[in-house]
């Protein structure tokens, strides 16, 4: 997020937001939106789905799945049109406007209306409501992202801030609502292909320099990594033998069940560091007992690039800290790592990232910091943090207008498979289930998948609410349950992608979009039946068994 | 700028200024029972009376805007008379088997009836019927107060609006629209209510597991979304038994049903593995195995495979899910031991 939680909820006169449902993904944010309009904020709903904010917005754009980019430019188009651009900001703060501008000439909001199925006055009335407002922040999460020209749809949200001035100040900027607890985290951290801590790119000599004088190895011969989207088709294709995945389930999670499977079971050797038997490690070669963040010293990284502590409170016999497991694996394999403290790991990312350079675990636990966290970037130990980014000049000089065509989904529909299907989070659990599903109470409340369709498709289907249908894509079928209403326009539906017992990763493709290789979540083409004979749906594995070493091990608790 | 004097000390506070906003900043403490900060005052509990100079009536202080030049005294014989009697009133309802209510220890209304004398109860009160249908909370009315707290906190602050007084007069009952069951309400299950909740009537399920004075409490950032909500795990015995919710910059103060209520009993299930584990691959069945043994094999075949492949034979994925800190040891073990710039981690799945 270019701002923070407090002020793009607290200052805000106007928010725009395309492709969140924070009430239900983000809960505390969606009680600080929920406060926003109470107090008089006016909101924008940008959003396939019927999604409970929708109620409380002035304007509910019902776009179709996978059109952000046409939106957006319509708005852009609207904003050149009505004469609402900041025609100094542009000039002084930013470039490629006129590329952008002739591109956006052709978006009028008829023409939009006819590609989203939205109404041209709802268009230029939401135009109208963003630009002119003192302060509006941009919200967005995963609606915009999920997609095959999800990296365009992303620039197309800072495209339209840029226009209208509404960026580097308080109640504006351009927020992504981060999913996980520490995807921020993990992405400054370095745990990407491209690029070390805090974005220091792996193509640059001066910085793989830098590293390997920090580290003592030669890092010039390491050969352009490849995204993890992309490591299982290298899986597949021999290129890849051996894995280590720390934490992560991509059986549950990641699109296209079957090919996950396939690219785990091509491997020679495959090591999950993990909490549980999960999906994923039931393929596993060597599974070795991880632990949670309630076992551990560290700092999570916020959405709003907050760096937060994370402190231990229990203790798990038998476990390691995943730092020590780590390295003691460098060490076997012939790199001299000492087992450090997670303060002390810290001290160490701090001395290779310029925007961590001021963060400590010691400053985060002063009174100084006094519980507040530190927002990078941070560059020094007396630097405050910086809670809005872009203040006076962009972090790349001038802001660049990147000139987005709106494209459509790779995923259209068919006479096999007619319905869009998209993919969302619902407030009671979180990504594959693996914590949240271990609280019995949360699965008496939200236990079983369920697919939300149109009263009309429904109808047309002889399905009922409750009735058990299979939904099916070239790439599997499931069972799961519907639920009518009118939360999806007709020929589309929503399911989640938590539930075990009918997970839409099954179906999903792997398309990917060109630059984040992020695969194409949200707009699935599908067919809905109901179920009125058993069919073969996609299974995960059997459970494996366990010999152990003792009979049988006491219970912990 | 405003001159008030509180208790004899004088302090200058804004305009518009309540005399518990004058008092806080004299460093002079007034109980509250109803009051809840950066919500317009309720006023409902009367238990922050205080006596201005010049003024007949007592006020409520969390109400009252302070004026220039108020004497305000907030102990004398009358304020404490009346605060007794303010107690009297609110336990005419209430049921005093505190021994056996989760709330022991924490409740405000006990610690104000101990401060001010308040044993006996020359009231008798009607049973009123519980509401124990949320998963993880229970409404007890005839523990409630009627502070609205609760209701303020819902209306106001997570502003989901499930909850407000139901019936009228002595009848009155915190409840979901027409006097539904809590679980078939609107209710997200969030229990900001309940933390909100000075006395008994609102208390979590898990209360009952613990007593307050034996647990420890450890500060920590919520492990679900990316909200970064701070909270406090309260700990007993090498187990988390409950999570209040702290004032962070990103939560202040408030947390939702998956922080509150579903972010440890997986930590401390018996499904957790805690004995590194190798399979068979002839057999797909995996035994138990020491820490020296699976990590040298784990060392042993990645260097093979590196050595017959190449390091961009080998990946790691980091988990979104960890700290910044084990984050940063698996890219960096992945780029010295491995040889490969092949991670990654689920920010894009």
């Amino acid at each position: 997020m270019t701002n923070t939680i407090e002020d793009i909820t607290h200052d805000s006169d106007v928010i725009l937001l395309c492709g969140s449902n924070p009430e239900e993904a983000h809960p505390v944010i969606g009680m600080q939106v929920r406060q926003a309009v109470a107090r008089g904020a006016k909101l924008i709903v940008v959003d396939p789905r019927e999604i409970d904010l929708a109620k409380k917005a002035a304007i509910h754009l019902k776009l179709k799945p996978g059109t952000n980019v046409a939106f957006a430019n319509g708005m852009m188009n609207v904003f050149i049109e009505e004469g609402l651009i900041d025609k100094e900001f542009i000039a002084d703060r930013t470039e490629g406007f006129e590329e952008l501008a002739a591109i956006v000439k052709d978006y009028t909001p008829e023409k939009v209306g006819e590609i989203c199925h939205i109404d041209p006055e709802d268009l230029r009335e939401a135009a109208r409501l963003y630009a002119k407002a003192d302060r509006a922040p941009i919200m967005y999460c995963l609606g915009v992202t999920e997609h095959h020209t999800g990296t365009e749809g992303v620039m197309s949200m800072s495209n339209m801030a840029m226009m209208v001035g509404k960026l580097g100040k308080a109640g504006c900027g351009v927020n992504p609502i981060r999913g996980q607890n520490n995807v921020q985290g993990a992405c400054d951290m370095g745990a990407q292909p491209n690029v070390y801590t805090g974005y220091q790119k792996v193509a640059d000599p001066a910085v793989v320099e830098k590293f390997e004088k920090a580290w003592g190895v030669d890092l010039k011969h390491l050969q352009p990594g490849r995204m993890a989207t992309e490591c299982f088709h290298d899986m597949i294709d021999g290129k890849i033998k051996g894995l280590f995945i720390f934490g992560e389930d991509p059986v549950v999670t990641d699109p296209d069940t079957n090919h996950v499977i396939k690219a785990l079971k091509s491997l020679d050797f495959l090591v999950v560091d993990e909490l549980f038997m999960t999906e994923t490690a039931k393929y596993a070669d060597v599974i070795l007992p991880g632990r949670s963040y309630l076992e551990k010293e560290g700092t999570f990284s916020n959405t709003e690039r907050r760096v937060q502590r994370v402190r231990k409170a229990i203790e798990i016999p038998g476990t390691k800290p995943d730092t020590e497991i780590f390295s003691l694996i460098m060490q076997r394999m012939g790199y001299d790592q000492p087992i450090l403290t997670p303060a002390e790991i810290m001290d160490e990312i701090a001395s290779v990232t310029p925007s961590f350079a001021g963060i400590s675990h010691e400053r985060l636990d002063s009174p100084e910091v006094g519980g507040k966290g530190l927002q990078w970037p941070c560059t020094a130990k007396d630097h405050p943090g910086t809670p809005i980014m872009h203040v006076g000049k962009f972090a790349r000089g001038l802001g660049y207008f990147y000139p987005a065509k709106y494209q459509p989904s790779t995923q259209q529909v068919s006479e096999e498979y007619p319905f869009i299907m998209i993919t969302g989070r619902v407030l009671y659990h979180y990504n594959a289930c693996a914590m949240t599903a271990r609280t019995p109470e949360i699965n008496e409340l939200s236990g079983n998948s369920f697919i939300e369709i149109n009263t009309e498709d429904a109808q047309a289907l002889g399905i009922v609410d409750g009735d058990k249908v299979y939904v099916s894509s070239p790439h599997g079928r499931i069972a799961s349950w519907a639920r009518v209403s009118g939360k999806t326009s007709k020929g589309e539906v929503w399911m989640p992608f938590h539930f075990l017992d009918g997970n839409s990763n099954w179906l999903v493709g792997d398309h990917l979009d060109d630059f984040s290789k992020t695969p194409e979540y949200k707009v699935t083409a599908v067919q809905v039946e109901k179920a009125t004979e058993e069919k073969e749906c996609c299974q995960y594995m059997e459970v494996p068994n366990i010999v152990r070493k003792k009979k049988k091990m006491a219970k912990m608790f | 700028m405003i001159k008030v004097t509180i208790d004899g000390i004088t302090v200058e506070v804004e305009q518009g200024s309540t005399i518990l906003e004058a008092a806080k900043v004299a460093g002079v403490e007034i109980p509250t029972l109803c009051y809840l900060k950066d919500v317009t005052p309720e006023a409902s509990c009367r238990m922050c009376m205080v006596e201005i100079e010049g003024m007949p009536k007592l006020v409520t202080a969390c109400s009252f805007p302070a004026a220039d030049g108020n004497v305000v005294h907030t102990r004398t014989e009358r304020v404490v008379k009346a605060r007794r009697g303010v107690l009297e009133l609110l336990m005419s309802n209430h049921k005093t088997d505190c021994f056996s209510c989760p709330q022991n220890g924490m409740c405000k209304l006990q610690d104000l009836c101990f401060e001010y004398g308040v044993k006996d109860v020359p009231f008798e009160g009607v049973e009123k019927a519980i509401d124990d249908s949320n998963k993880f909370f229970t409404y007890d009315p005839n523990l409630c107060i009627l502070c609205h707290r609760c209701v303020n906190t819902c209306q106001k602050r997570t502003c989901r609006g499930s909850i407000d007084t139901t019936q009228r007069g002595f009848k009155s009952v915190i409840s979901p629209a027409f006097g539904m069951d809590w679980a078939d309400s609107n209710c997200e299950s969030c229990g900001n209510c309940v933390q909100a909740c000075p006395t008994g009537a609102l208390t979590m399920k898990k209360q009952k597991t613990y007593r307050h004075w034996d647990v420890e409490k450890v500060l920590t950032t919520c492990p679900h979304c990316a909200t970064g909500c701070q909270y406090y795990v309260y700990v007993k015995d090498n187990r988390v038994v409950d999570v209040e919710a702290a004032d962070g910059p990103s939560n202040r103060g408030l947390l939702c049903v998956k922080g509150r209520s579903a972010s440890f009993d997986f930590a401390q299930c018996d499904e957790r593995i805690t004995t590194p584990l190798i399979k068979d691959r002839e057999t797909g069945e995996f035994r138990e195995a020491g820490w020296d043994e699976a990590l040298d094999l784990v060392a042993s075949k990645f260097t093979e495979l590196k050595k017959t492949y190449g390091g961009q034979a080998l990946a790691g994925f980091a988990c979104s899910r960890s700290t910044n800190e084990d984050i940063y040891m698996l890219q960096k073990m992945t780029r010295v031991a491995f040889e490969s710039n092949n991670t990654d981690n689920c920010a894009r799945v």
